[in-house]
Parts: structure tokens; C-alpha cells; sequence
């Protein structure tokens, strides 16, 4: 009856090991991914990478252009060293870009799976609440809701975070509905389980990636609005680092030094499209079909 | 673009596809050759997998060009289907050989009236006025026996029962008089009290039009209600051709043999099993060396495994690639 | 003999659109008033096209969803009651569903979907891998090379496969077999078939094998229930309702298989038009709209079923003596 256990026993590697197959086939969404490693690793040994203080500044060095002898990206309007500024700059539009993300991925992913899974009025209750937060434009929600708290970096990080629950409860509930129809969890059904085994077993594993996926792709969004409550004066003060605050002081400087200005912008577009590549390049490894 | 007047209506040689999108080229349709005269009907006959919807979409050059090597000639009554390009080729859909789909609800635009759709069909290829392009989707419509065709060509996809959209489908497809009729699988969506209707029409329209059609389905019953000639498939190569009454009575591959012998008909005495074709149709990304069929195959022998099987003329019109008939012949 | 599952009285309305305060303005009639025994050993075919309301029975009788009315026996003790838990029941009562790659998790190994209904129901994952690699072997499948596998990695045969052993992992009395083969190619269904009555024997099952196909259902059922738009139009013995089919409707499915033979092709289609939309259904029998027999009583009332003997029954007007209708008997006495 048992011969064939001679035979090695084929185990397939699991789903996340696949995945991650896929995505190193793919060489720009890899590329992608090196650099915001990259723009992370940075971000924690900003004390060790910069050259110099990034708060010290010398007045009779002010708003020097790149290339500038012992500052090669430059001097901001107080003689500070742009290179060293942007590095540490990395700590907080990062932080910035992440958390929010990540605390309303909790609280929206749980309202969502829950409304989704329980249908009936659960999800209508839940998700209209979500819906009202949703229909404010976010750039004026978030602004609104900072205004609101007051300036701060700890405000700034809850007006982020109201403003990303709704779209991921969103996601989550439609995601999860989808699941909760699908054959497989009626076959666990028909076993005899319980709501919360079916939950644990067959629908987070579904339902998280693509939840996780659409959370990431928000980071970006998220570091550009935190980047313009800095520049509205409401996120970041002077005079820490931020790369949206940098933005917005340097501005005065626009057709003096318009390079030196550019640089902060360009740090925000190059994390935010390596997120967003990276995010669209996991997306398609996930979609495993064949 | 001169019509050969007695050359046939499309000339399939030598036709390969490989998609190569994937992680390993995928090689879906292979060698092969098909005629069909005018006013014929040839049936491509297959389950999923054996290139018999890649073969008719060539016909079309539906396939995405960037992720598909079609090698090969197809020609539509005299026009050389691989050189088209651009106008040309969107001036070939429709007018040149048109397509009947399997999920009408998938093909016709939700957002349109389907007289709507019509009209725009026909003014895309035929210079007429408007009111009298709507006249000719009203004709088309009485044609697929559309009660109240007036009203109906107002109504959206979604307001009409499946088999009226699969005759809005078949108007649609003939309203600018194509040469060619291609179905992909146009019954096999349906309940069987409206199969039977959808296939009486289409013989009707056939007969009527003098229609040159290539029609694909898995179903062998639909193939001999339909068909002059069938053409079975396998792994992408046609494995049996042969009209509809020798491939039915007397079929010659194995692979045709064991189809026909597999379907439940009729009564059963009781523990009786049905005669099954063993295994699973093969990986096309990885396909064995000699004959596709010999893993599944009762009669392989040690030749099959290695050598591609020659293509063996049994009758009159009669084909099939099989290394047996050689050596039974 | 007495019935191993009774259904008597079941009824599913879908609401299709509620009001402003939820209440139903209309609504799919998608079972209505089915009354059907299930005999231990036997298979009863189900068949009838597309909104007939046969899946809906499935996904009723499992519990699946909320049957609006009705109540389901098994061995003589009401289901979902204290005499027979839903949870107890489902050890007895196991499905099959069409789509074999829908209805596994695509991010469970085949051991896992097949050991996850043994553990819910106290076995051990020891336990349950064991018996998940005997029943692979069951079916056809080498437990080494399919077992530690995800689903998109098997044919559709192999993963109906694996459907059916995940459903007799509870070992279960009654397979619910809905659409089971319909997806796969004609000689992978072959095969399937064929195992289905090797289980059925070595098992000692009882199926409810709901189907599209009239081949495969003659093939497969001792007992065949015609359903049209969510009611029993006929009910009888395979071969009597096969030759001897006395529901319009049955008669018309029946005369839309094709011949498969080229000199004998169809040349009328045996009833016009499609079926109706189960939302309003028509009154009276819901077949008379497409009906070449039907007369002003058909219209106007349900034909009861009626038994005419040897385990055939009908519900038409015209077998139903002192219908009314002209070609019914007169009136019983």
C-alpha cells in the first residue's frame, strides 16, 4: 500500500516564496525595490551618512548652488548643507509616509474584513461612516483635520491616518466580500466551522495581500500630503529636516538658485514613484494564476 | 485583394503560434493546414487547450502581436491575412470574416443600444446613410427571427434573455456580409432548449447565405448538427479530418476513437464504467518529443514516444496523424 | 423504505429590490414548494436549465444559505433542530461544487484544504494528514506528489479530485454532487465519473447529482427530478422518465439532445423562446408561456404533483385528473 514513500514528498514552495520568484523576474519593480531599501537605509544611518550637522547653518555660506566646494549638492537659504539635510530628511518624510499608512491599515483593514465578512446592516453601519470621511477630497481632509489638532508632528500623524482608514476599509470590505462568496469558504462552511475559523483560515490569507498591496501604494500618497502639511506649515516645524518643509522654505529662492530648489521635490518624486513601481510590480507577482 | 472566384474561401497553411509571454514560449497551435470552400462548414473540434479558439483567432489576428509569433500563411478569399495592418486590418474585421462569441454578454458593449451597435457596425464599413443602415440592422434582425425587431433594437444587452443576445450577436456579425463566418463556441453558454434553436438558425442562415463558416466547439453532438467536414485537435495540431460521417462512424485516430467512445449515451447497466481516456491533455509548454497523444494513448507503441506522427491519408478527404495507419495501410 | 433525507415544503426568495425601510418589492422565486425524498444508496439526478433553482437546492440543503420556508429530515430527525444539529448534519451531508479551483483556497496546500473539515471536527492535524493522504490515494491522486501542492499547480481533473476527497474527509453519507464534472473536458469527465461510482460502491454514498446534462445524469442517476423554474416538474425513475416522459418540459429537454448522428439531425427545435426570468415568475404552471398543450387552467392554477405509479409522478394538468384541462381524465372518483 505504501510503496510510494520511497519517493521524496513534493512540498510546494508556499505562496510568499513564489511571489517573491515572480517579483525578482521582474527587473524594473526590482530596481524599484533596491531603491527604497536604499532610501530606508539611508534614512537610518542618516548620522553616520551626512557629512555635517544638518541644523548647523553658516551664514556667510547662504544658498550656494551644487558643486559647491565641501557641499555638493549645495547650502539652503541659512548656509546649511543641503546633502546632509536631505539625508536626515529621509528620517522624518519617511516616517511621515509610513506610519499613517500602516496605523490606519490596521484599523481599516479590521473594519473592513469585519463588514465585509458580516454583510447585512454591520456593513452598511460601517461603511457608510467610512463613505462620509471618503467624500471630503483627502489633500483637503487632511488639511482640515491638521488645522483642526493643531501643528505638529504627532497631529499631522493622526489627521494622516483618518484620512487613509476609509479607502482601505474600502478595499478591504470589497476584497473580503469577494472571498466570502468564493466556493471555498461555503465547502468550509458546509465542514461544520465556525465563523471565526473560517475568518483565520481561509479569508485573511486571501484577503491581506491585496489589502497590504493597496496600502502600500498609499505610502507615497501619504509622504506628498504629509510633505504639504510641512509646507502649510501644519506638519513639521522649523527647523527639523522634512523634504516638504525644505520645499517650502527654499522656495523664495526659485529664480535665484531654481536647481537648489528642485532638489527636495526630486527626492519626494523619486520615493514616491519607487513605491509606487514597486507596489504595481508586487501586485502582478501575486496575481498567480498558472 | 482580387477574389479567386473558385479558390477557397479561407486557406489556412502551416500555421504555428507561440505565446511568448510567459515564463516558457508556449506553443499553442502547430502546423496547421485547413481549407474550407464556399459555403462550407468546417467544425474545429477539441477540448480546452488543443488550439482550436487560438487557430480561429488567428483568423482575426486577435492575438496581442507583442506577446504572440504566428508563423505561417491564412488567407480569406485571396487576401493575405498576415500582411494587413492597421486600416486595412480593421477594414478585414468584420467585413472580411466577422466572429460570433461564446459570452455575447461579454462581447457586445454594455453601454450601447444593440442597434446601435449594428448601425455603427455597418457604417464603419459600408457607405450609407444612417436611416438606412438602421433599415438593414432590421432586416438582419427579422433574418435571426428577433420577435418584435423594432422595439428589440433598442434594448441594451443586459434587457434581452440569452439566446435573443446570441442572435443579436449572429446580426451583428453578419450585418456587413462577410466572407467568412468564424464561432468560437456559440452555444456552449446556453440551456439546451435554446442550444437547439441557436444551431437550427445558424444551418438556416448557412443554407439561406450560402455562408462559408469555421465553427470551434467541444461538443461533438454540436459539431455533427453543424458541420460538412470535422476537424479534430490535439495539443494544437488537427490529429483527424474528414467529413462529419467519417469521423463519426469510422473514426481512424485514437485520440477521435476514445472522444467518441467516453461520452455517456444512452442507458447505463448497472456497474458498468464508462471507457475513459486515462490521463490529462499535456503541458503545451512541454511537449513530449514524439506524438502528444501517446502518453494517454492504448495502442502507443516505442515510435510514438520519439517520432512526430505523419499525417496518413485513409480516404477521400479522409486524414489523420497517426503512425498505426501507416502501418496497418 | 423510509427516505434517508426528506425535503419537504422548501421555498427561497432572493429579494432583488427592497424599499426605502427594507422592505422586499420584488423578488426571485428561485425554489418554490419542493418536496423530494432522498433513498439511502440510490442517485437522484437532478436536471433543468439555467434558473431552475437546482444549485439554489444544493446550497439549501447544506445550509448554506436561509431557506425562506421548509424542512430538510434526515433519518427521521428535523435538521437545524436539537434532534439534529446543522453541524452534525454536515458530517453526514457533504458537496462538490462545478468550479474545482473557486472552491479550494488557492493559499492551502491539497493536504490542508482536505485535513481543515477533520480538524474542525476534533481530529488532530496528525489525524487528519493521514486521512487526507489516504483518501488522495482514493481518488487517484499520489499523496507524495500532489499532497504538499497548491491548487493552481494541478489540471482540473486532478483538483476535482481533490474536491471529492476533501468532501469525504468527514465521511460522510450523501454527496452533494452540483455540477460536479460540467467543467471539465469529456475525457477527464469519463474518469471522474467512473470514480464517483467506484466511491459510491466502496462507500456505501448516496448522491444528489445535480446536473445540466442529460447524458451524464441518464448515465449516472437511478432516480431522475426535472426541475423548471424553481418547481418539480417531474420526478421518476431514470429510464421511465427517459422513455416515457410525461412533463412537456421534460419531453421538450428530452428532444433537445442532439443525435449525434449526421443523417438524423434536429430539424425543430422542440419549444421556442428561453426560459423567463425567475424574478415573477408566471402564474399557474410556470411552464405554460412556452407550452403547446397549455389551455386557459394552466394559467390560472398550479398543477399538482401527481403520482402515476412505479415512483413517477408529474405535475402537469394534463395527468392530473379532473384538471380541467381537455386532456386530462375526468374526474376521479
Amino acid at each position: 500500500m505504501r510503496a510510494a514513500t520511497a519517493e521524496a514528498f513534493v512540498r510546494s514552495p508556499g505562496y510568499w516564496v513564489t511571489v517573491l520568484r515572480r517579483f525578482a523576474r521582474d527587473p524594473v519593480a526590482v530596481g524599484a525595490a533596491m531603491v527604497v531599501l536604499g532610501l530606508i537605509l539611508m534614512a537610518v544611518f542618516a548620522p553616520w551618512l551626512a557629512p555635517q550637522d544638518p541644523l548647523q547653518g553658516m551664514t556667510l555660506k547662504r544658498l550656494r548652488p551644487p558643486g559647491t566646494d565641501g557641499h555638493p549638492l549645495g547650502t539652503d537659504e541659512l548656509g546649511r548643507d543641503m546633502l546632509s539635510r536631505l539625508i536626515h530628511g529621509a528620517r522624518i518624510s519617511l516616517f511621515m509616509g509610513i506610519v499613517p499608512v500602516f496605523t490606519a491599515l490596521v484599523a481599516g483593514a479590521a473594519i473592513g474584513i469585519v463588514a465585509g465578512y458580516a454583510g447585512g446592516w454591520t456593513n452598511t453601519v460601517l461603511m457608510r461612516t467610512m463613505d462620509v470621511f471618503f467624500a471630503f477630497p483627502s489633500v483637503l481632509l487632511a488639511v482640515a483635520l491638521a488645522g483642526a489638532l493643531g501643528p505638529g508632528i504627532l497631529n499631522s500623524i493622526i489627521a494622516l491616518t483618518l484620512v487613509f482608514v476609509p479607502p482601505i476599509a474600502r478595499v478591504a470590505e470589497s476584497v473580503t466580500t469577494g472571498v466570502r462568496s468564493r466556493d471555498y469558504v461555503e465547502a468550509a462552511k458546509a465542514s461544520g466551522a465556525g465563523a471565526l475559523t473560517i475568518i483565520r483560515k481561509h479569508v485573511l490569507g486571501n484577503v491581506l495581500g491585496p489589502i497590504f498591496v493597496y496600502a502600500m501604494s498609499l505610502i507615497a500618497v501619504c509622504m506628498i500630503l504629509a510633505s504639504g502639511l510641512s509646507f502649510l506649515g501644519l506638519g513639521v516645524k522649523p527647523p527639523m529636516p522634512d523634504w516638504g518643509l525644505m520645499l517650502n522654505t527654499l522656495r523664495t529662492a526659485i529664480y535665484t538658485q531654481p536647481l537648489l530648489c528642485a532638489l527636495p521635490g526630486v527626492m519626494i518624486f523619486i520615493t514616491s514613484i519607487s513605491f509606487n513601481i514597486m507596489t504595481d510590480g508586487l501586485r502582478s507577482a501575486m496575481d498567480i494564476k498558472a | 485583394m482580387s477574389a479567386t472566384a473558385e479558390g477557397p474561401v479561407l486557406d489556412i497553411r502551416g500555421l504555428r503560434v507561440t505565446f511568448t509571454g510567459g515564463a516558457r514560449p508556449v506553443r499553442a497551435v502547430d502546423d496547421v493546414s485547413l481549407a474550407i470552400a464556399r459555403g462550407e462548414v468546417v467544425a474545429l473540434l477539441g477540448e480546452s487547450g488543443s488550439g482550436k479558439s487560438v487557430t480561429l483567432r488567428s483568423v482575426l489576428r486577435l492575438h496581442p502581436p507583442r506577446k504572440t509569433r504566428i508563423e505561417g500563411t491564412i488567407r480569406v478569399d485571396g487576401t493575405d491575412v498576415m500582411t494587413l495592418e492597421g486600416a486595412a486590418l480593421a477594414a478585414f474585421r468584420g467585413k472580411g470574416a466577422s466572429m460570433i462569441f461564446q459570452e455575447p454578454m461579454l462581447a457586445l458593449d454594455p453601454v450601447y443600444s444593440v442597434g446601435d451597435q449594428i448601425v455603427e457596425a455597418i457604417l464603419r464599413h459600408e457607405r450609407m446613410s444612417r436611416a438606412q443602415a438602421r433599415q438593414r440592422a432590421l432586416e438582419w434582425f427579422e433574418h435571426v427571427r428577433i420577435p418584435s425587431p423594432e422595439r428589440r433594437l433598442e434594448a441594451y444587452p443586459h434587457e434581452m434573455s440569452g439566446g435573443m443576445r446570441q442572435r443579436a450577436m449572429i446580426a451583428l456579425a453578419l450585418a456587413c456580409n462577410p466572407k467568412l463566418l468564424l464561432a468560437d463556441e456559440p452555444t456552449t453558454a446556453l440551456d439546451a432548449t435554446v442550444q437547439v434553436q441557436i444551431l437550427l438558425l445558424l444551418r438556416e442562415l448557412q443554407r439561406e447565405l450560402g455562408l462559408s463558416m469555421l465553427f470551434v466547439t467541444h461538443d461533438i453532438g454540436v459539431a455533427v448538427e453543424v458541420a460538412d467536414r470535422i476537424a479534430v485537435m490535439y495539443a494544437g495540431r488537427i490529429v483527424e479530418i474528414g467529413s462529419v460521417r467519417d469521423v463519426i462512424r469510422t473514426p481512424r485516430h485514437p485520440y477521435t476513437a476514445g472522444l467518441l467512445a467516453t461520452r455517456a449515451h444512452g442507458g447505463r447497466l448497472s456497474g458498468n464504467r464508462l471507457p475513459a481516456i486515462a490521463g490529462s491533455p499535456p503541458d503545451l509548454a512541454n511537449l513530449p518529443p514524439g506524438c502528444a497523444f501517446a502518453p494517454r494513448c492504448g495502442h502507443a507503441g516505442e515510435s510514438c514516444m520519439h517520432e512526430a506522427p505523419p499525417v496518413v491519408a485513409i480516404g477521400a478527404g479522409h486524414e489523420a496523424r497517426c503512425v498505426l495507419l501507416k502501418t496497418a495501410a | 423504505m423510509a427516505a434517508l433525507l426528506e425535503v419537504r415544503g422548501l421555498v427561497k426568495n432572493f429579494p432583488v429590490r427592497t424599499d426605502l425601510f427594507g422592505r422586499v418589492k420584488s423578488f426571485v422565486s428561485a425554489v418554490d414548494e419542493v418536496d423530494f425524498d432522498l433513498h439511502e444508496g440510490e442517485t437522484l439526478g437532478v436536471v433543468g436549465e439555467s434558473g431552475c433553482g437546482k444549485s439554489t437546492t444544493a446550497r439549501l440543503l447544506l445550509h448554506l444559505i436561509e431557506p425562506t420556508a421548509g424542512t430538510i429530515r434526515f433519518e427521521g430527525r428535523t435538521v437545524g433542530t436539537a434532534e439534529l444539529p446543522w453541524k452534525a448534519f454536515r458530517r453526514q451531508v457533504q458537496m462538490v461544487f462545478q468550479d474545482s479551483y473557486a472552491s479550494l483556497n488557492p493559499r492551502l496546500t491539497v493536504a490542508e484544504s482536505i485535513a481543515f473539515g477533520p480538524m474542525v471536527h476534533g481530529l488532530s492535524r496528525r489525524e487528519a494528514e493521514a486521512r487526507a493522504n489516504a483518501l488522495l490515494e482514493r481518488v487517484g491522486l499520489e499523496p507524495n506528489r500532489i499532497a504538499g501542492r497548491f491548487t493552481h499547480e494541478l489540471s482540473g481533473g486532478q483538483r476535482q479530485r481533490v474536491n471529492i476527497a476533501r468532501a469525504l474527509a468527514l465521511h460522510p453519507r450523501v454527496l452533494v454532487l452540483d455540477e460536479a464534472v460540467s467543467a471539465l473536458d469529456k475525457s477527464v469527465e469519463a474518469q471522474v465519473l467512473n470514480l464517483l461510482l467506484d466511491l459510491k460502491e466502496e462507500f456505501r454514498l448516496t448522491y444528489l447529482f445535480i446536473s445540466h446534462d442529460l447524458e451524464v445524469v441518464r448515465f449516472m442517476a437511478t432516480r431522475v427530478l426535472v426541475m423548471y423554474l424553481g418547481r418539480v416538474a417531474e420526478l421518476g425513475p431514470t429510464e421511465a422518465l427517459y422513455t416515457g416522459s410525461r412533463h412537456p418540459y421534460t419531453t421538450a429537454l428530452l428532444g433537445s439532445l442532439l443525435s449525434m448522428d449526421p443523417d438524423r439531425r434536429t430539424d425543430a427545435a422542440p419549444i421556442s423562446g428561453d426560459p423567463p426570468n425567475p424574478i415573477d415568475p408566471p402564474a399557474g404552471c410556470r411552464f405554460h408561456t412556452r407550452c403547446a398543450s397549455a389551455e386557459p387552467v394552466c394559467a390560472a392554477r398550479h398543477p399538482a404533483l401527481t403520482v402515476l405509479g412505479g415512483g413517477h409522478a408529474v405535475a402537469c394538468h394534463m395527468s392530473e385528473p379532473g384538471s380541467g384541462h381537455s386532456r386530462a381524465a375526468g374526474r376521479a372518483a
